[in-house]
């Protein structure tokens, strides 16, 4: 026998296997009460036995929050859905209730509370999306820009040298002044990218509020996810150079 | 549904509390206390816990373990630095430290279920009525190991622990019940020897934790441990002597270490006094404020990263902060006041009995958990991230830490030979890039059918549950059959372990209540036997001699059941003889009363 000294992990765990789905017998399972087996017309509780009802592995964060999928949100307004689903589902009541509906509050809870995390914050809300709408999130890929691919060589050279130089020394003090003006550029150009990426939110909610399926809305569509995209992987990209840049000027 | 109490397990001192009509309050002692010592001691009468047990340090300090938290879901290689400073003896046996008491050996958890035994006990006594449940507080900042070891501690003391819940937010709970704020507030916990900062915002009735940091290892012990090698210094240089070869002494010392810091709280110079071994007489001193706070800083500093940090988790800047609460024992130092006031920029909130808070909050989560209070809810957090050891001896993170809990995460697991049955997986707790550098929580094997290379799909849930612990289950893809999952702890009891443990504090407490129903029986025959001596004495000629002479038969038959270990021998004696005094004591009351009438005029008495 083989083992593996650690677990081989794969990538995408969004892949579909080739076997029963149990998505799908989860999906017709929340049709039905778990409980009652009476049909389910009420949103996380059975109109008729007032039992708390998994959510759907199919139901995505926007529905899961009750929010429409726009890239723009209220926080305020997300934050009281929060709140409202957590005194629904957290375990802390459901303490003297049946180990069903204690399990089924813990996963409940711990999918709301991933689905708040990633709406909450813009990017990651963004992201989410492009994923739900061209396929697998984990295919965004971070890149460099292509404008800056030489300017992010160079600065790699002079990130080296600096790791390798005497911190103390006139030299080290003149790759650190070099790296911290690097540093200020990098931010500058991420912002710049955050705030086009917020105009394409507004495009893309302007596009969603339309509802409009005819073919130039569909040629929109395609134009200002496939903009988002390019976006984000750039601005992952800096983020992550900026981000060891301070750590290492620190 | 029944009782649940809320428990503060304190490194120093421990606490019980319940709700009382809507109000939480702490239960006291006979004598009004409310703090238990976190001591345990074994005597020539058996174990004792609490104020009688810290008697023992000075007397019996390799029989008497204190600060047993700082052991709490620990390995023998984490405390290298602290066993120089404590006189009991430390092994470790499956990854779990032992104390070394006597003849036996004990897990920390064991010592630390005594403490609530004793806790459970106060609660029941005052109550009337048995205890089983609890909610008992951990450091935020405790891992995943700490807090499996303190739930394991509340089973083998026999109780249910519903849950575990973080101190700071335990405090802001009782915090946020009294003053009934909105806004964001910033927990600064300083105990005996841990450090927690937890940053919440409040709104209604939610209290969601922002971020939370701290340091397990950083409290009011360290302060005292600086005074100690100063005055250990200062003996040798002016006597002679080395304090440290003695362990009694060496604990004297700690002791008024720790008076010493105490008394400096509220003045600015204060008196030492220790008595050396070898008759050499006692050294004095006096000590400042000023001293001991030149020693403190760079403790207490030490404080400041961590709020930084939280600051910084929570998306927050200090001035964001609109209060800032102290909790622990420790807060009370002005130092301590100064530096988080300059850190925050504003003076601290110190309203409320910072030995008391953490305690009131758990009785509130209890309340939460019974139904009673329905209006406050607690969004709390991971204060670590949780990942898994990849190829290289990387750590790949699965759950960020500050991420709100329940949280779960779902891996896919694959093989990468033909044929493989088995993929072993490393579960990992903490910041660092590297596996090394981590917290090893625990490994388990995943079990996988034999295919070819790839084709099996294991999905596994990482889920982190309302007390900040960690439950594994796997599910074969394929089959969509989950599988049950033998996880085998790196630092703490196993399941078999804790079971053992839970039978022998049964048997002990067997043990225990006989030993308490026979002091209890020969406490009261003793007062029995003193009070009919005394109307013998002054109402015996007032009665027909028979009367007298079957008082006195009953007497001695109760002395002789009182020196053999038959409790319910000693009660049956006690009411043989409460029946036969009972007219003679009718006599003795009439008596004593025309006695204290004689020589007062009628008109006083009507
Ligand atoms: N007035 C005081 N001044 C300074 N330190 C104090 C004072 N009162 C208590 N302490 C210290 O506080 C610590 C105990 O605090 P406590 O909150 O009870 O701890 P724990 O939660 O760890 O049990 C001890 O180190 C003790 O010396
Ligand atoms: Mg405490």
């Amino acid at each position: 026998m083989v083992y593996t000294p650690c677990p081989f992990l794969l990538m995408d765990n969004n892949q579909p296997s080739t076997h029963p789905d149990p998505r799908r017998q989860l999906q017709m399972a929340r049709s039905m009460c778990w409980h009652c087996q009476s049909e389910m017309s009420g949103e996380y509780f059975c109109e008729r036995c007032v039992k708390v009802q998994p959510v759907s592995k199919d139901t995505d964060y926007f529905s899961c929050l009750g929010v429409p999928r726009r890239l723009t949100l209220d926080p305020q307004k997300l934050e009281a859905k929060f709140y409202e689903l957590s005194r629904a589902f957290h375990p802390d009541f459901y303490q003297s209730k049946s180990p069903t509906e204690q399990t089924i509050s813990l996963s409940n809870a711990a999918v709301l509370n991933t689905a708040y995390r990633t709406l909450r914050d813009p990017i990651q809300r963004a992201e989410y999306l492009l994923g739900l709408e061209t396929g697998s999130v984990k295919d965004i890929r971070t890149s460099p820009p292509a404008d800056l691919f030489e300017e992010i060589l160079v600065l790699q050279d002079i990130l080296e040298e600096y790791r390798a130089s005497e911190h103390d020394s006139d030299e080290g003090r003149r790759l650190r002044d070099t790296l911290k003006t690097e540093q200020q550029a990098l931010e500058r150009r991420k912002e710049e990218m955050e705030s086009r990426l917020r105009e394409l939110f507004v495009d893309w909610d302007k596009l969603q509020d339309a509802g409009e399926a005819t073919s130039p809305a569909r040629v929109e569509r395609d134009r200002i996810l496939k903009q988002m995209r390019d976006l984000l992987s750039h601005r992952t990209y800096i983020n992550n150079i900026v981000n060891d840049l301070a750590a290492t000027i620190a | 549904m029944t009782r649940i109490v809320g428990i503060d397990l304190g490194t120093t001192n421990s606490l019980v509390a319940y709700m009382k009509d809507a109000q939480p309050c702490v239960i006291p002692d006979r004598n009004g206390r409310t703090m238990v010592s976190s001591v345990v001691a074994l005597t020539d009468n058996g174990l004792i816990v609490g104020d009688s047990a810290k008697e023992h340090l000075t007397q019996n300090p390799e029989r008497t373990v204190y600060s047993v938290k700082r052991f709490m879901g620990k390995g023998l290689a984490d405390v290298q630095n602290d066993l120089a400073y404590f006189p009991y003896h430390l092994t470790e046996t499956g990854g779990v430290i032992r104390i070394r008491l006597g003849q036996k050996s004990y897990s920390p958890p064991q010592i630390s279920a005594m403490i609530l035994k004793e806790l459970k006990l106060r609660a029941e006594t005052y109550l009337g009525e048995s205890i089983t449940k609890a909610v008992i507080t951990v450091p935020a900042y405790f891992n995943d190991s700490q807090r499996q070891a303190t739930k394991d501690a509340g089973l083998i003391a026999g109780l249910e622990v519903l849950r575990i819940i973080n101190e700071p937010t335990a405090a802001s709970l009782a915090y946020g019940l009294q003053k009934k704020t909105q806004g964001t507030i910033a927990v600064y916990d300083l105990g005996g020897g841990t450090f927690d900062i937890s940053i919440l915002k409040l709104k209604d009735g939610i209290f969601e934790v922002l971020a939370t940091n701290g340091d397990t290892h950083l409290g009011g012990d360290d302060l005292d441990r600086l005074l100690v090698d100063l005055f250990v210094a200062q003996i040798k240089d002016r006597h002679g002597v080395n304090v440290g070869s003695y362990p009694d002494h060496m604990q004297a010392v700690r002791l008024e270490a720790e008076r010493a810091k105490v008394r400096l709280s509220g003045e600015l110079k204060t008196e030492i006094a220790i008595e050396l071994p070898e008759d050499k007489g006692h050294f004095t001193g006096e000590l400042t404020r000023d001293q001991l706070e030149s020693l403190a800083i760079s403790v207490i500093d030490r404080t400041l990263t961590p709020c930084r940090m939280a600051l910084k988790d929570a998306g927050l800047t200090a001035k964001d902060i609109d209060e800032v609460v102290l909790v622990g024992g420790s807060t009370r130092m002005p130092l301590v006041r100064q530096r988080v006031e300059a850190l925050f920029g504003k003076p601290p909130h110190c309203h409320l009995n910072p030995d008391e808070v953490v305690a009131l909050g758990a009785a509130v989560q209890a309340d939460i958990l019974s139904g009673g209070t329905t209006d406050m809810l607690l969004l709390d957090v991971t204060p670590l991230s949780l990942g898994i050891e990849t190829m290289g001896g990387v750590m790949s993170s699965l759950i960020r830490r500050n991420t709100t809990i329940p949280a779960s995460a779902k891996e896919m697991f694959t093989t990468y030979v033909d044929g493989q049955t088995g993929v072993d997986i490393h579960i990992l707790q903490g910041e660092r890039e590297l596996v090394k550098d981590n917290r090893s929580l625990a490994r388990f094997r995943l079990k996988v059918p034999p295919l070819p290379a790839g084709i099996p799909r294991i999905e596994v849930t990482f889920l982190i549950d309302a007390n900040g612990i960690l439950n594994v289950t796997a599910t074969d893809m394929r089959t969509s059959q989950s599988q049950s999952i033998e996880v085998k702890p790196s630092y703490g009891l196993s399941d078999t372990e804790v079971e053992r443990m839970i039978e022998d504090s049964f048997k002990f407490v067997a043990e225990d209540i006989g030993a308490r129903k026979l002091i209890e029986a020969r406490l009261d025959a003793e007062s029995l036997i003193k009070t009919t001596d005394k109307s013998l004495a002054e109402a015996g000629h007032l009665v027909a001699r028979e009367e007298a002479d079957a008082v006195r038969t009953a007497l001695s038959q109760l002395s002789a059941a009182k020196d053999a270990t038959d409790p319910r021998a000693i009660r049956a004696r006690m009411a043989e003889l409460e029946q036969a005094a009972k007219h003679l004591n009718v006599v003795m009351l009439d008596a004593s009363l025309k006695r204290s009438l004689q020589g007062k005029k009628v008109t006083e008495v009507t």
